[in-house]
């Protein structure tokens, strides 16, 4: 029971990055893609009717987080207060520049509201990747799981680690230049002319470095906990994850040279969940490994919630979900094609 | 443990929910009216109705943006300040709160955007559709969050394991809680009187100032007539039959709240008066002799149970505050009730418009029932203390370990100036699309 909702929870948290990933993305690229306000304009109205509800995957992962893993959930919020508080500021002010934005305009406003809109985006990606960086690397779990991390100490990944220090930051900037390829990506595709032109020539310059930095942080990762790589040699069938995070890379290369933006939007989603899933796979059974101690750390098993309620938590988890995609696919279709130039009172 | 922080955990999440609840009870008093506007359209055709909805999906559509912005700390505050709680009592109240996201929010934000912006490619009655669906996610996240809410109120349906663990016992137990049917019918009335002042603070504000007069009649019209039924049904039955529930399982919460320091035959009501915790008194009381103990037991005699029969240990830590905001929310109560009655009264013999006084009194009246909702959520909250699960776990038990009270004082002085600003923010744009009021003159919907 642990295992599957290990399972689903990976499923939500990869299917949010893959989403709020391109609105993320869109929001760290579009002061340099799109210069004049109808240009702009554009670029929100690109994930206008779509980012809060790719937002809601976010709360929808927490909760179920909550319910399923109610140890883990404690443990990594207290344990990861200040860069969590960080994050919740981070989003409650992107969420307020993409809604404040359209309701007046004027020379001060709008611009505004965009610097804050690039801002929270960029500091976001880099937040999300390095806790992404704290769960692969551990934390300083005790014998009671609890731990708490600073923001940064000596910037070192020993026992006395901070929330950063030069993995997690590694990583952090990784995510950062995935998300603002995988943002590039989705504006060349759902906008037309000079914005999308603009988008996937930055896109094209970008994804060398996606895929270096990929590079450095998987030897990184190695480095940093060993026992990644036992897991892979023991089960090669999870070698298809990191061959769908290679493909996908592939992909976007490929078909960007071509102009054909939308695969390459599709293979840049492909990188990000062949990324977590990899990820995932290669930290399982652990959901949050002790630095301390091997034995401390918190497990599918020693996490997870009593079975009666996991079980009943699967049937209304499922009949929600299908709800959830049923309504995520209406919004999607209803919004197909490419955002028209003169997007009008383009907003949330 | 932190036991400094302890203190500022607490005032973090009472100042964070405090605040955040002031959208939520606005958006779901609004979905509500909304969904009465587009039904009156769907039925009579008239396209005024259609207009009103389209100006009050904007209020909405602002209120609702702050709603979520400071709704997800709520959520993700349960972990970061009480991470014991949540490490004991995730796996029941996790369930509710799961849901919410799961059921509620994919369909809110969903049929929102749709509802702005999909008007001409919905049609009508695709549209109408649009605002029952925002209706009914807004409210099922209210019930939602009112069941886990009632579940620390009147924890049922769990099992405890030796660890201190709790489990989930009856999924149907937690979900239909005596005491969350009571509360939410209770919740949601206060959410709907909010909907309704707010509504007729406009209507009354634009006939006062002669502007848009036709939708400002409409306004008026659907929020008293909405507003009276709420208004009545807030005191009777929801307000007496949550208060008998309280007066059965938390019987200290109830002498808290009443100030009755002694047991009493015949228990009297306070109406004013101010208590003195070290000496056990009422200062300067308004009695109304024997009304307590009808309003709890139906007998004028009964006997009620008084603060001195609890160990202090025991004993809400907040007493005044528990007692001062219970009495502002029943007084508000009150004359809202008296206020809806009159203006219905009014519309009934054809003088709401013209009555300059009973306007002013609409419009004026426009912060109260924010007042009266914050009031009785603090009632609710401070009486169940000194429990978080009442009679189970203690608040102290429940915060975080190992959270330093300084960081929990940077990010309450964070959160104080980050809300600031959204309330100034909020405030102007409300401002902004008042004075820009509801398009009278254009019939078409807007854009596409």
């Amino acid at each position: 029971m642990g295992t599957l909702w290990f399972c689903l929870v990976a499923v939500m948290l990869a299917v949010y990055v893959v989403l709020d990933g391109f609105d993320l993305g869109a929001g760290i690229v579009h002061l340099f893609v799109a210069h004049t306000d109808s240009e702009r304009r554009m670029v929100l109205a690109s994930i206008g009717p779509v980012w809060d509800g790719n937002e809601v995957w976010l709360l929808a992962a927490g909760g179920t987080l909550y319910f399923a893993f109610p140890a883990l959930y404690a443990a990594s919020f207290s344990g990861f207060y200040l860069p969590l508080i960080i994050v919740l500021w981070l989003l409650a002010l992107r969420g307020m520049a993409v809604e404040f934005r359209s309701h007046t305009s004027g020379p001060v406003w709008a611009p505004f509201w965009d610097a804050v809109f690039a801002l929270a985006s960029l500091l976001l990606a880099v937040f999300f990747g390095a806790a992404l960086g704290n769960v692969v690397r551990g934390v300083p779990l005790d014998s009671g799981g609890r731990f708490f991390e600073a923001l940064w100490t000596n910037f070192l990944p020993g026992p006395n680690a901070g929330v950063l220090d030069w993995y997690t930051i590694l990583i952090g900037v990784a995510a950062l230049s995935a998300l603002t390829l995988h943002g590039a990506l989705w504006v060349a595709f759902k906008t037309e002319g000079e914005v999308s032109a603009r988008a996937l020539h930055l896109a094209q310059r970008i994804v060398w470095e996606v895929a270096a930095l990929t590079g450095a942080i998987t030897a990184a990762s190695f480095y940093v906990q060993p026992s990644l790589l036992h897991h892979f040699a023991g089960h090669a069938w999870g070698a298809v994850f990191p061959a769908l995070a290679i493909l996908g890379l592939a992909g976007v290369v490929w078909f960007s040279r071509r102009g054909n933006e939308r695969n390459a939007f599709l293979s840049s989603c492909a990188y990000l969940l062949g990324m977590l899933t990899s990820a995932a796979f290669s930290l399982y059974p652990y959901v949050l490994p002790s630095s301390i101690d091997p034995s401390f750390g918190l497990t599918v098993s020693n996490a997870s919630a009593p079975v009666y309620g996991l079980r009943i938590g699967l049937i209304w988890w499922l009949i929600g979900m299908m709800l959830a995609t049923a309504y995520t696919a209406y919004a999607y279709r209803g919004f197909a094609g490419k955002v028209k130039t003169d997007a009008h009172g383009a907003s949330a | 443990m932190h036991e400094d922080a302890l203190t500022v955990d607490r005032l973090q999440f009472a100042f964070t929910v405090t605040f955040h609840y002031i959208f939520p009870q606005l958006t779901m008093g609004l979905a509500l009216l909304i969904l009465v506007m587009k039904s009156a359209a769907l039925r009579t055709g008239d396209e005024r109705w259609n207009r009103a909805a389209r100006f009050w999906a904007k209020i909405f559509g602002i209120s609702f943006a702050i709603g979520v912005v400071t709704g997800i700390p709520m959520e993700f505050q349960f972990g970061t300040n009480w991470a014991e709680f949540s490490k004991s009592a995730g796996a029941v109240i996790g369930q509710t709160l799961a849901m919410e996201g799961v059921f509620s929010f994919f369909l809110e934000s969903t049929f929102l955007g749709l509802f702005l912006f999909g008007e001409i490619r919905l049609g009508p009655r695709g549209h109408w559709f649009a605002s029952l669906a925002m209706f009914g996610g807004s409210w099922l996240s209210g019930y939602l969050i009112v069941a886990t809410d009632a579940w620390m109120q009147h924890p049922v349906g769990y099992t405890l394991a030796p660890g201190g663990q709790f489990g989930l016992g009856s999924f149907w137990a937690l979900l239909l809680n005596r005491w969350a049917l009571w509360q939410y019918a209770h919740t949601m009335l206060g959410a709907v009187q909010t909907g309704c002042f707010v509504m007729a603070a406009v209507g009354a504000f634009y006939l006062l100032s002669n502007r848009h007069r036709p939708s400002a009649q409409l306004f008026l019209r659907t929020a008293v007539i909405v507003g009276v039924m709420a208004a009545v049904l807030q005191l009777w039955p929801t307000g007496d039959g949550q208060g008998r529930m309280i007066a059965q399982y938390q019987p200290a919460s109830l002498a808290a709240m009443e100030g009755l320091f002694h047991s009493e035959r015949g228990a009297p009501i306070a109406i004013l008066g101010q208590p003195d915790v070290n000496n056990g008194t009422l200062d300067n009381p308004l009695f109304v002799p024997h009304a307590l103990s009808f309003l709890t037991y139906r007998t004028w005699a009964a006997e009620v149970r008084g603060l001195d029969t609890f160990a202090p240990e025991d004993r809400p830590d907040q007493i005044p505050l528990v007692y001062f905001s219970y009495h502002i929310m029943v007084g508000l109560g009150t004359i809202f009730m008296a206020i809806q009655l009159l203006a219905a009264w009014k519309l009934l013999r054809g003088k709401l418009y013209r009555s300059r006084a009973m306007l002013w009194i609409l419009m004026l009246s426009m912060p109260l029932p924010f007042i009266a909702n914050t009031a009785g959520w603090i009632t609710a909250e401070s009486a169940r203390q000194p429990w978080l699960i009442y009679g189970l776990m203690r608040t102290q038990q429940g915060a975080s370990q190992l959270v330093p009270a300084g960081d929990a004082w940077f990010t309450l002085l964070g959160f104080f100036g980050l809300y600031t600003v959204l309330a100034i923010l909020f405030l102007y744009l409300l401002y902004i699309e008042i004075e820009r009021g509801p398009a009278d003159e254009e019939s078409a919907p807007a854009s596409a």
